[in-house]
């Protein structure tokens, strides 16, 4: 009797848990951490250390969450989730947000159920290939092996591709990055293709970086952002203004440098910005400070940038079009106001 | 002595004691959960679908693909649906397993049989031979396969040649490929239709063997059912043979027939590895038959060969077959493996990268399971089927 009554109010706490479906700022509140899922081992975006610890633009904007959300970086948890998972990783709740190098596209705001918080990272998808095989453009590639990932826009944009130009090719699909530069380097395949900033990073763990080269022709937009579930417009105000802040920041010249100083200024955008005036952080459910936590634990944008794959980092990534709309490039951030 | 008749009174419990009862109402309790568990999944479900507005259903089979896929058993292009790209995953699934469970029981059988063999060396190499393979995981025997030994083979322009027709490189095995004329259909036919009637020709043989003790001699007429008639047909209809030989051209082969590495390297890792357990299991079934049986069969005067076919095996197949069952499965399950090397199977193509491009999840993991539900059942009946006519007939 007393056993059957154990298993009937366990199964009724199941349920009610199930229909609470509270709003994710208030379970991660509950938590005391963001669940961030990321890239398994990408270099510049996502990569764990020999320590543990991770690094990456992707990392630093989930940091950056948590400075605005706890005042405190260090308050989320990354889990490496492979591009085949990551999709049914962020609807079963597993975690809060994808901060994982991934391409907005129509058919994954929609059917999938997810929305978009503005572009990270402007990229585009290249191919790789060794100098020995004597290949200038991607239109002779006709006839040849293509190591690529599952699950990813890269498969379909490399489809169309050579569809397209009525080339003929094999294409051989893995399931982590990692497996697909191993098939490459093994010979299995004659080129390898993903988006550029990938295939930076991706070709600094072959043993001979120097004797493979980057084709001139890029067949995509790539515009990698970070992405949570349908259904809770709050969560997703925090995500995106979050990553609006950032540019914000940079551009009003607020940096981990400047910040003591910039907060004495008398520029009513800056002071916008930087909560002295207005409530814009509680109409968003935070602090009026917020981004003042996440310039001071994190850094603006471009800070995030130059560190993890601009000049300050391994990969040496030129800006191009991820530099500001003011200074030729395409990242552009509504106001705060 | 008078007669005392003695008042059996049977002990009258409650109810609640009564075994009957009980079991009922535990059974009924656990129905219940079962029902309420069912429930509160089929309810979060619902509920979390419908926040994400995430649409359901099965539309999605009948959108363009847009992906390729290294190996297809029937045609396949990126403006396929995802419904072919399911069936070629299947068909994927299936060809790799149905070949692993074949040369698994080849390679078991031999192996089984070696390490019982009076020949030391025999028997020691086929039990280091379990031990080793048996003992280590099947991922990493995979990746041993297709990282270490077929990653290491040439590139295509060094390839290894054999008489200029085969080329082994790093991208698989090319062999010639026969193209017949338009009537290999005819031959064909008449190929299939020559082994049924062989096969119903043996049994009939049997039958009248078992009935008179008399034998018959029926291969003479099998051989022209299965052989001569489609070979005359061949000839007669003019059907002609040409040959597609590979020929490298620029970065890879073009013509001829391809295995690629994706799937030797699996197909080798899977059936090497259940060859391991199958070997173990044929050595308890032949164990396990009494030595009695041979001397027994070996006084009757029956030769060596023929006390094994006729006593053991018969006697061992009720011991192997049920172990053997399993064996199947797992090596069919097993096969989604496939995904860490790139081979393109049911869990690569449909689960992976349909599942990634349709995000629906819910459909697409559920058919998967109902598949190799399906796929294991129908093993297991057939398995069944067979293993009820060889079990022991008391009679």
């Amino acid at each position: 009797m007393k056993r059957s009554t154990v298993l009937f109010s366990l199964a009724l706490t199941f349920a009610s848990a199930g229909a609470a479906n509270a709003a994710t700022l208030d379970d991660i509140k509950a938590r005391g951490s963001i669940l961030c899922g990321v890239s398994g081992g990408l270099a510049g975006f996502a990569q764990p250390d020999d320590k543990g610890n991770w690094t990456g633009i992707d990392v630093d904007f989930c940091r950056a969450l948590a400075a605005a959300v706890f005042n405190d970086p260090t308050k989320v948890k990354f889990l490496p989730l492979t591009a085949k998972d990551r999709f049914t990783a962020l609807q079963s709740r597993e975690v809060d947000l994808l901060s994982r190098n991934t391409t907005w596209t129509s058919s994954r705001d929609t059917q999938l159920g997810f929305n978009f918080a503005g572009v990270v990272y402007y990229d585009a998808q290249g191919f790789l290939v060794r100098k020995a095989a004597k290949v200038s453009s991607a239109l002779e590639l006709s006839n040849t092996t293509v190591c690529t990932q599952s699950g990813t826009t890269t498969q379909l944009n490399l489809a169309d591709y050579f569809r397209s130009n009525n080339m003929k090719y094999e294409a051989v699909v893995f399931n982590t990055a990692d497996e697909v530069i191993k098939a490459y380097e093994s010979g299995r395949c004659d080129v390898f293709t993903t988006d550029v900033s990938q295939i930076y990073a991706e070709r600094l763990k072959l043993s001979k970086p120097d004797d493979h080269m980057i084709l001139p022709e890029l067949i995509s937009k790539e515009p990698l952002a970070p992405l949570v579930r349908h259904g809770d417009d709050q969560w997703f105000d925090i995500v995106k203004w979050t990553l609006f802040a950032m540019l914000n920041a940079e551009e009003y010249d607020v940096s981990q440098k400047t910040l003591e100083q910039r907060l004495k200024s008398e520029r009513p955008d800056v002071k916008r910005l930087l909560g002295i005036e207005g409530n814009y952080g509680e109409q968003l459910g935070l602090t009026n400070d917020w981004v003042v936590r996440i310039v001071r634990h994190v850094g603006n944008y471009g800070e995030i940038f130059d560190r993890n794959v601009g000049e300050g980092s391994r990969l040496k990534i030129d800006r191009g079009l991820n530099k500001l709309w003011n200074k030729g490039g395409l990242q552009y951030a509504p106001p705060i106001r | 002595m008078t007669d005392v008749p003695v008042r059996r009174e049977r002990l009258k419990a409650s109810w609640i004691f009564r075994p009957g009862v009980r079991s009922a109402v535990i059974q009924l309790l656990l129905v219940g959960l079962l029902v309420l568990v069912g429930w509160f999944i089929y309810r979060t479900t619902r509920q979390n679908i419908i926040t994400q507005r995430i649409p359901i259903g099965f539309d999605f089979f009948w959108i363009e693909s847009g992906f390729s896929i290294s190996q297809t058993l029937i045609p396949f292009s990126e403006s396929n649906t995802y419904a072919r790209a399911f069936l070629v995953g299947l068909l994927n699934t299936l060809f790799v397993s149905a070949l692993g469970v074949f040369l698994a029981t080849v390679i078991g059988f031999l192996v089984g049989i070696g390490r019982l063999s009076h020949n030391w060396i025999i028997a020691r190499l086929c039990g280091g031979y379990v031990e080793i393979i048996r003992n280590l995981p099947l991922l990493f025997q995979i990746l041993f396969w297709y990282l270490a030994v077929l990653a290491a083979l040439p590139v295509p322009r060094q390839s290894i040649s054999l008489f200029g027709e085969v080329f082994i490189n790093n991208r698989g095995i090319l062999i010639p490929k026969p193209m017949f004329g338009e009537c290999i259909g005819v031959v064909a036919a008449l190929a299939v239709a020559g082994i049924a009637l062989s096969l119903i020709l043996a049994t009939l043989a049997r039958r009248h063997r078992i009935r008179t003790g008399a034998g018959m001699k029926t291969w003479p007429v099998a051989l022209l059912f299965v052989l001569v008639a489609p070979l005359f047909a061949f000839f007669y209809l003019k059907v002609g043979v040409a040959v597609d030989h590979p020929v490298l051209k620029g970065f890879n082969f073009i013509g001829g027939m391809r295995v690629i590495p994706e799937f030797l390297a699996l197909l080798i890792a899977l059936s090497t590895y259940t060859a391991g357990f199958i070997a173990e299991i044929v050595r308890a079934g032949i164990l396990a038959v009494p030595r009695g049986q041979t001397e027994a069969a070996s006084a009757l005067g029956l030769r060596r060969s023929s006390v094994l076919r006729l006593v053991v095996v018969p006697q061992a197949l009720r011991v192997i077959v049920p172990p053997l069952t399993s064996q199947y499965l797992n090596l069919i399950k097993n096969s989604s493996l496939a995904v860490s090397i790139g081979y393109p199977d049911l869990v690569s193509v449909f689960a992976g990268t349909t599942l990634n491009n349709t995000g629906q999840a819910i459909e697409i993991l559920g058919i998967t399971m109902l598949v190799y539900l399906f796929i294991s059942l129908v093993i297991s009946f057939a398995m069944n089927m067979y293993n009820r006519r060889i079990a022991l007939k008391e009679r």
